[in-house]
């Protein structure tokens, strides 16, 4: 290749050339790791192995992990964040109270201490909640992490009119009155949501109990910032890290590098490992050149982890080397239809079960892209939350095309008896919901009940159309196609959005789009969350979560699967399954 | 009728040109829309794709009948022909068989070759309606402004630069989003077609405007104009009894040119996911759903990207080929 540098005059040719030869120094150099590391490791690569155990287990360091990003993330600031994605890698650079372990399986739904030393501890009438921090942490300048970085960080991530990026609910539990956030008001002491006996206690006051608080500060927002340190919404150019890893330079919506962070001790953080000297994330990258880049192993890991397009699916479940380095691990969605309990004549709870039976569950499953695309739901909490209970009250696996007979009969016990119209509302621009919608009406179609799909835009799905109940009662959606995942992996996390009726949004941002308002699930809620023993509550979460199935108005599609690719060279790789994709925290490279 | 000899491509006039057919014939009179029409039959390109839209008239038009002959309800799904780990057709060329002669869709397996055909009707509906708008308010508006001139003529040419200048495609999808589910005793899918004949024939009127605008404006300083205003004919005879019949060549060939335009522009929005509610098939509305598979499964691409592509070659080939016949000096 040297040979034809001829002249300094660098024809297209050469130009060619060089570039040649510099993609095949890269792509040698990039291969030959991998092959030479294939046997070393302990457990086996095979299709799905990432979600039972840990693949590559090795603490070899060294190397730089390459994240791709199709988009630019919401922001890299841990308090302003809403992505599963960015909750999972903030972790590299943030320290939380609590967080999720770094096991594979039910192990690693279970909230585990991070920053705190141990869970938190709850005073008897459920009102406060008190953590202690760990000792001898320090931010990446060495100077040591208090109490009030803790306080501070929630303040302004839920307080601040600037931050909107991520959930509120410190703001909602919290009892601190009219508090109008750091920035308007810097005395951190009229934050009386939370309080600070000493440089390394924390006392949350709440305006109700609130059992699952343990899970409200696994997020990011609970992580500490130190107040001299933030500067509002360019924060995020650098978080200061309490992690393994700390910003080098950050490029807002183009890229960004983190380096080791020396003042991170291992011995008081027994989940994250530092493996690897760098990690660079390069953000607006084409969906379609991520899996290439994947799959070739120029790149090692899609930041947004919701996994392959279809197509590079089928191209590696049909390699049978590809398909032992895929993973196939449910995300937490599911995706259903609900039906508004206040559009007639769904108003009649056996017209609702008439759908459910009607159903072909396996040409919605199919419209997902078959048992890889997702399993076939039965009940209204996913597997991977606490408090899901297998249970198929209307017999979906038996039938799985549906049954034409306990349809007509319902529909008969209705008073329906040949069928009805009503219409089958999704959002336009998300293919898979279009697709299921079209399965859902020809199965419908089967047994009398004629629908027309409306298409609507995602953007304001919510606020507008399936999520204003007005808007729905004046045009008559009976059926609407949607999806939910939840905040943190625990039934009341999944359902007090969904299944509250008081809950329901009125004039739009309504989620609970069926408007289920039965009192026996909104005092199980209630009861629930002020439950401090782990499996009385969970038993209470089946329970509502057999109340609504029993109310016939959700009909559960899949619970939503994915299709995640790992490269060979990639050490200590399984999959989280709180935020159903790989664990960002321990990843190393060979 | 008074249409003069020399003016160029008038079809409809009766005057009479001779022509020698052939040493042992009589020598007969011929209508300028025969002299076309000889004309257009000896241009073969132009036949071919006359007969190819009249093929896609007729299928469209008898698209029930097809349907029920060669293939399966449109609508109707065949999971069982589908790859449940790829979702894919099963077998090779996407699920080609006898019974689904150009394959199954990927995911629910419906029949490709009923739902190009009922697409077809979609298209051409669409297509030939909102052509028909355009033309009627391109005519009307040209005309007058050509004949008229001073003020009704600027007003009536700025407009047409105004929405020359729109920016369609946006507007259109803007609109098409928030359509209503029901307006004016019109429900659902009929509306939708309703509005997207709107947008579509409403947004191009100006194009067949400029035109018939140009034409009238030399039509007008004709001696058969002036002898027809002198003879004290009201404006309305002279725009629709003297003018309009000499406009008849550039309304039918730019008419013509503006179906498979209005086409693509159909499946520009369907395709955008603006067009029509599903299941109902159309041709952009397919390929958008064949981004997904078009490496796995690339004849769901091929054959609604050819579907449109033949139509709009016959168009475009007819139109250009009726240039040609009823204006031959624009060669």
């Amino acid at each position: 290749m040297i040979r034809s540098r001829r002249s300094a005059g660098v024809t297209a040719a050469t130009a060619l050339a060089l570039l040649a030869a510099g993609c095949g120094g890269s792509d040698s150099g990039g291969t030959a790791s991998p092959s030479s590391s294939g046997s070393s490791s302990g457990a086996a690569s095979v299709f799905g192995a990432a979600t039972t155990q840990m693949v590559n287990p090795s603490d070899k360091t060294g190397g730089t992990l390459k994240y791709v990003y199709s988009d630019a993330p919401d922001s890299m600031d841990p308090g302003n964040t809403y992505y599963a994605f960015n909750w999972n890698f903030t972790r590299l650079y943030t320290r939380a109270l609590t967080t999720f372990p770094a096991k594979p399986g039910a192990d690693g739904l279970k909230v585990t201490p991070d920053l705190a030393e141990g869970l938190g501890v709850p005073s008897a009438d459920g009102m406060t909640w008190t953590y202690k921090l760990k000792a001898g942490v320090t931010f990446e300048d060495g100077t040591p992490v208090k109490a009030e970085d803790v306080k501070y960080a929630i303040a302004r991530s839920n307080y601040s009119e600037e931050l909107t990026g991520g959930p509120k609910y410190f703001k909602q539990y919290l009892d601190a009155g009219d508090y109008a956030g750091p920035y308007k008001d810097e005395d951190l002491d009229d934050f009386t949501g939370i309080t600070t006996p000493d440089d390394s206690t924390l006392v949350f006051h709440l305006t109700q109990p609130f059992a699952e608080f343990d899970y409200l500060v696994s997020n990011p927002q609970a992580s500490p910032v130190p107040q001299a340190k933030d500067n509002g919404l360019k924060y995020e150019e650098h978080p200061v890290s309490t992690g393994p890893y700390m910003f080098e330079s950050h490029s807002v919506g183009k890229e960004f590098a983190l380096v080791k962070n020396p003042e991170w001790d291992a011995a008081s953080d027994p989940n994250r490992k530092q493996t690897v000297d760098r990690i660079e994330v390069q953000e607006k990258v084409d969906a379609a050149d991520i899996d290439q880049r994947l799959v070739a192993g120029t790149a090692d890991l899609d930041l947004g982890g919701t996994g392959v397009q279809a197509q590079t699916r089928s191209t590696l479940l049909q390699d049978p080397v590809k398909k032992n380095q895929a993973d196939n691990p449910q995300t937490g969605f599911l995706r259903y239809a609900m039906m508004s309990v206040n559009v007639p004549p769904f108003d009649n709870a056996d017209c609702r079960k008439a759908v459910l039976y009607a159903a072909d569950h396996e040409a919605i499953q199919s419209a997902w892209g078959g048992p890889v695309g997702g399993d076939i739901a039965t009940t209204a909490l996913p597997p991977n939350v606490a408090g899901y209970k297998q249970a198929d009250v209307y017999g979906f696996l038996a039938d799985k095309n549906g049954s034409v007979d306990k349809a007509k009969q319902a529909l008969t016990a209705c008073g329906q008896p040949t069928g009805f119209s009503t219409k089958i509302a999704v959002r336009g621009d998300r293919p898979k919901d279009v697709a299921s919608g079209e399965a859902l009406q020809q199965s419908l179609d089967k047994v009398g009940i004629k629908t027309e799909i409306v298409k609507y835009p995602s953007g304001d799905w919510s606020a507008q159309y399936a999520g204003n109940p007005k808007f729905v009662k004046a045009n008559g959606l009976g059926i609407m196609v949607a999806g939910w995942g939840a905040d943190w992996p625990s039934g009341f996390g999944f359902l007090s959005q969904i299944a509250d009726g008081r809950a329901i949004a009125p004039s739009g941002g309504n989620y609970n789009q069926m408007e289920l308002n039965d009192p026996t699930v909104n005092k199980l809620l209630d009861d629930g969350i002020k439950t401090t023993d782990l499996d009385a509550r969970n038993e209470m979460w089946s329970q509502v979560d057999a109340k609504v199935m029993e109310s016939g108005a959700l009909l559960p599609f899949v619970y939503e699967k994915t299709l995640l690719y790992r490269d060979p060279s990639l050490t200590n790789v399984f999959v989280s399954p709180s935020y159903g994709m790989y664990d960002y925290t321990t990843i190393g490279k060979q | 009728m008074t249409a003069p000899l020399e003016v160029d491509g008038s079809a409809a006039s009766a005057s009479p040109e001779a022509v020698t057919a052939g040493m042992g014939r009589r020598i007969e009179g011929r209508s300028l829309g025969q002299i076309a029409w000889l004309r257009l039959r000896r241009d073969k390109v132009a036949m071919g794709g006359g007969i190819l839209v009249l093929v896609l008239v007729l299928v469209a038009l008898l698209a029930p009948l097809l349907v029920g002959l060669l293939g399966s309800p449109p609508n109707e799904f065949h999971s069982s022909l589908i790859d449940p780990v790829f979702s894919t057709p099963k077998g090779r060329l996407g699920g080609i068989s006898s019974e689904h002669l150009l394959g199954v869709e990927p995911v629910n397996g419906r029949d490709v070759f009923s739902r190009i055909v009922y697409g077809a009707r979609i298209s051409l509906l669409i297509a030939f309606l909102a052509t028909l708008l355009s033309v009627v308010l391109g005519v009307l508006l040209g005309i007058v402004a050509g004949y008229k001139g001073g003020w009704v003529d600027t007003l009536i040419s700025r407009t047409m630069d105004v929405f020359l200048a729109f920016p369609l495609l946006l507007f259109a999808i803007a609109l098409a989003g928030v359509i209503p589910t029901s307006a004016f005793g019109l429900e659902g899918n009929s509306l939708r077609i309703a509005v997207l004949i709107f947008i579509i024939g409403f947004f191009n009127w100006p194009y067949m405007g400029r035109i018939i605008r140009g034409q009238t404006l030399s039509l007008r300083e004709r001696e058969f104009v002036d002898a027809a205003r002198s003879l004290g004919a009201g404006t309305p005879y002279i725009l629709f009894r003297e003018l309009l019949p000499n406009l008849v060549a550039p309304i039918v060939v730019y008419s013509t040119l503006l179906i498979p335009t209005n086409i693509l522009f159909e499946a520009a929005l369907s395709f955008l996911g603006v067009g029509i509610n599903p299941p109902t098939p159309s041709w952009g509305g397919m390929l958008n759903q064949a981004i997904d598979f078009y490496r796995i499964d690339p004849m769901f691409m091929l054959v609604p990207g050819l579907a449109i592509f033949l139509t709009v070659m016959a168009f475009n080939l007819l139109g250009d080929g009726l240039r040609d016949a009823l204006d031959p000096r624009s060669r």
